[in-house]
């Protein structure tokens, strides 16, 4: 696999794990004009601005896609978490029963819907991860993810050299991964380090703390902080990243975001009458929390951030950055590879169903076996 | 929510969201999803993806568009002046003259601004189309140069280490196709160049200088123009007719094309206003008044409501369809000799062994004439050097039996040399006894011997 710490270096050695050059500058008042695009001035009014209009029409049209993962270990409230982010009912929480066993292997769940507000309609895919961290020996847990996020790029990448390509190829990349912190009050476990150092070169990840109402608020800002330091320290570059900053707009509203990374959040799909009013919320021997409300947890900002504000902006990192250097890893290890087992992987991976995807390819794991072996 | 909320003032807010228990919009298209198997979800609140649309617009927005107009129409005929009314401004001063030899095209980019909206314009105009005696060569250039745009994109696309998100558009997303007023019907020249266009740009014709026909000509015109070119299987543009917003609007004017358009920088007094139009010892031709001709429906046609379908239409459908060509041409497929998918990956490696097995062979056969090469050489200096042996040895016996011979002859004459002296010392002696006895026998004999000696 490209992306593993002992490969990883070799391959993205190139252009470094996120590619600064992403977009093109800023609006008009920052960015200076080219000598050879000469600035004109109108006479009057033309009309060039209905283009929003019609790119708007257009979007609307074509609807909108937007592929989620959530991970963490269990009972940390995340299919609660994805109900309660799109007010619906994702999938049934899962409670464990008593007599059903903890799964082996960790074995990747999507559902996806179709939700539609005020005209826009959203295709929505959640990628569940049960049974992550759940077993006694949790090495090389987040090999199920990475291969499963690698063959959606993989997909993508097939569908884009074919030689009749369909209109609008079907997006299913991850756009965002929401990382569950378990709310300990230390501060981040080695499991969390290892996989976020992994996935943030991949994916765009958004952690969180969960169940964050068995925390106090000066709890909270402690845990935070040091979750903070401990990212900093690893050099794992969360979403939204600071490299990808380009004018001092985005800077300053991303820095906001940064400082309260991760958020402390609460679950809830139950409505309760507070005050009068119905809101979504715990109800405790000690009172209600209510999921919506600043004062009590931060899952507000939760909802802002992946809906309302910066989803477009997800899509664009994860198209323009983290598929690009996954593409460029691929086509360059295609041509270091003679013919040997290298090649067969070229061809095309058999479309499993979306649902549960088993570690890839036969081969590719073989060839990672081979190459683990070869280091050591 | 308003439609100017930016991510600023979103999360600058942090207002808490209404709680109110909205009923569920439903999805319309149950059966798309049935089939896709996908299930369509209902919400029991409000989520707030509603602004999706506009941080789509806001990324656009900070991109940056890219349009690219090419003009196709002869020397004179107007389309300097039209493009500078459309986009309202003066973009370039001067005529072109009509003796050039070829058709050259020639690209300016400008920026304009409007509002928030930055768009990077190009225009591209060809330059000395018509103008030859001798017509023939005279497309061939435009097709080339818009082929060379998809190329470039093409390479971009293709490159490993990309900035598509960078990268400066230049592909051709209109042409407008400048028709005489004639007033009888299409030439030769631009029915041949359009109907080599049609697959490669989205035409739109529009007829030039319209001040010259009169009303009812100019319907008998549009009729006739528009039936040759339907007769010719040339593909025009027709501006979209699936979104209901604009179906209507775009299905009238698809029925005025071509347009007829004039244009004109210059303003002229009428009434108590000033407006662009052509002055005339007969009356004034007004460029926006739709009674004198159809300039104000190009613009709301191309720039108001189609820029983006423009743009689309060239990137969906020509570039694909280029794309598709090239890469076709190259020898790549999709599917192998066994029916079964190839990829391009597969094929480009297949293809690069295959290269990569021919320069071995050449090598190795250049290699082995080479060797063959050195060994003949080699094998003529050795047959040389032999022969120089040879010679050397013959010469050196031939030397040697030369001096032998002449040792021999020297031994000889030595002898005799010895011979002589003992006959010398022996007749000497004999001289010296018998003196008195037979003197003249003696000196007979002398002289005899002495002769004999001589």
């Amino acid at each position: 696999m490209f992306c593993f710490p002992a490969m990883g270096h070799r391959h993205c050695c190139a252009l470094g794990p996120m590619d600064p050059m992403r977009r093109s500058p800023s609006p008009c008042s920052s960015r200076p004009s080219s000598p050879r695009t000469p600035p004109c001035e109108m006479l009057g009014y033309v009309g060039i601005e209905a283009v929003l209009d019609q790119l708007k029409i257009k979007a609307m049209k074509m609807g909108f896609e937007f592929n989620i993962m959530v991970v963490g270990q269990s009972g940390l409230g995340k299919s609660t978490m994805v109900n309660t982010l799109f007010k619906s009912k994702m999938w049934k929480s899962t409670v464990q029963g008593l007599g059903t066993p903890t799964p082996q292997t960790l074995k990747l769940q999507s559902v996806t819907h179709v939700i539609e507000e005020k005209g826009v309609k959203l295709k929505l895919t959640v990628t569940d991860t049960p049974g992550f961290g759940d077993q006694i020996n949790n090495d090389k847990c987040w090999d199920p993810i990475l291969g499963y996020i690698s063959e959606q790029y993989e997909r993508y990448l097939q569908e884009e050299i074919l030689i009749t390509r369909q209109r609008h190829i079907p997006d299913t990349r991850v756009h965002c991964c929401i990382y569950f912190v378990p709310p300990t009050g230390h501060c981040l476990r080695p499991l969390d380090i290892e996989f976020l150092q992994r996935l943030c070169r991949t994916v765009n990840v958004v952690p969180v703390i969960a169940r964050a109402d068995s925390l106090t608020i000066e709890e909270r800002e402690t845990f935070r902080r040091r979750i903070q330091h401990n990212l900093r320290t690893h050099c794992i570059e969360v979403y939204p990243q600071k490299c990808f900053d380009e004018d001092i707009n985005d800077r300053i509203l991303n820095s906001k975001i940064r400082d309260r990374i991760p958020f402390a959040v609460v679950g809830a799909d139950r409505e309760h009458l507070v005050n009068g009013r119905c809101v979504l919320g715990r109800k405790t021997k000690w009172g209600i929390i209510e999921v919506e409300n600043l004062a009590h947890c931060e899952f507000p900002l939760l909802r802002d951030l992946l809906i309302r504000s910066h989803l477009q902006d997800l899509k664009d990192i994860t198209h323009n950055v983290h598929y690009e250097n996954y593409r460029v890893c691929r086509l360059n290890e295609s041509h270091l590879l003679p013919r040997g087992p290298g090649w067969v992987n070229l061809a095309q991976t058999p479309a499993g169903p979306l649902a549960a995807p088993q570690p890839s390819k036969a081969c590719q794991q073989d060839q990672e076996d081979s190459k683990d072996d070869d280091e050591y | 929510m308003t439609s100017e909320v930016g991510r600023h003032l979103l999360f600058q807010s942090h207002m808490p969201t209404k709680t109110t228990c909205l009923s569920s919009q439903v999805s319309d298209d149950e059966q798309k999803q049935k089939r896709e198997n996908i299930r369509s979800l209902t919400m029991s609140g409000h989520v707030g993806f509603e602004s999706l649309p506009d941080q789509l617009v806001n990324r656009s927005i900070q991109q940056g568009f890219c349009f690219n107009i090419l003009c196709v129409g002869e020397t004179g005929i107007g389309k300097s002046t039209l493009i500078d009314t459309l986009f309202n401004t003066n973009f370039e001063d001067h005529g072109s003259s009509h003796f050039y030899p070829h058709v050259r095209l020639k690209a300016q980019t400008y920026e304009l601004h409007e509002s928030n909206v930055r768009l990077k314009l190009t225009i591209v105009n060809t330059v000395g189309f018509g103008d030859q005696i001798n017509k023939e060569e005279s497309y061939q250039p435009i097709v080339d140069y818009i082929d060379a745009q998809f190329e470039a994109y093409l390479q971009e696309e293709l490159k490993i280490k990309r900035a598509l998100s960078h990268y400066h558009d230049s592909r051709i997303h209109v042409c407008l196709y400048f028709i005489s007023p004639t007033g009888h019907s299409l030439k030769t020249l631009d029915l041949l160049a359009m109907k080599s266009l049609d697959s490669k740009v989205n035409i739109i014709p529009v007829i030039a200088k319209a001040d010259a026909i009169s009303k009812a000509e100019l319907q008998k015109f549009k009729i006739k123009l528009m039936s040759e070119l339907v007769s010719n299987g040339v593909q025009i543009y027709q501006f979209p007719t699936d979104d209901e917003t604009i179906a209507k609007i775009n299905a009238s004017m698809n029925g005025h094309l071509p347009f007829a358009v004039v244009g004109s920088m210059d303003e002229v007094k009428v009434g108590n206003k000033m407006v662009k139009a052509r002055q005339y010892p007969w009356g004034v031709v007004q460029v926006e008044n739709e009674n004198h001709c159809d300039f104000v429906k190009l613009r709301e046609m191309l720039i108001c409501t189609n820029m983006e379908d423009l743009r689309e239409q060239t990137h969906t459908r020509h570039y694909e369809l280029y794309r598709r060509c090239k890469l076709e041409e190259m020898g790549f497929t999709d599917v192998g000799p066994e029916n079964k998918p190839l990829s391009l990956q597969e094929t480009y490696e297949a293809k690069r062994h295959e290269f990569y097995g021919e320069r071995q062979r050449k090598e190795e056969e250049m290699k082995q004439m080479f060797v063959q090469r050195v060994k003949e050489k080699e094998a003529i200096l050795k047959e040389a050097e032999r022969e120089l042996q040879a010679k050397f040895e013959h010469l050196k016996r031939v030397h040697q039996e030369e001096r032998m011979k002449l040792e021999e002859k020297r031994r000889l004459l030595e002898e005799e040399i010895i011979a002589f002296s003992k006959k010398k010392a022996t007749s000497e002696i004999y001289q010296n006894q018998p003196y008195m006895a037979s003197g003249s026998n003696l000196k007979k004999d002398k002289d005899r011997k002495n002769s004999n000696f001589m």
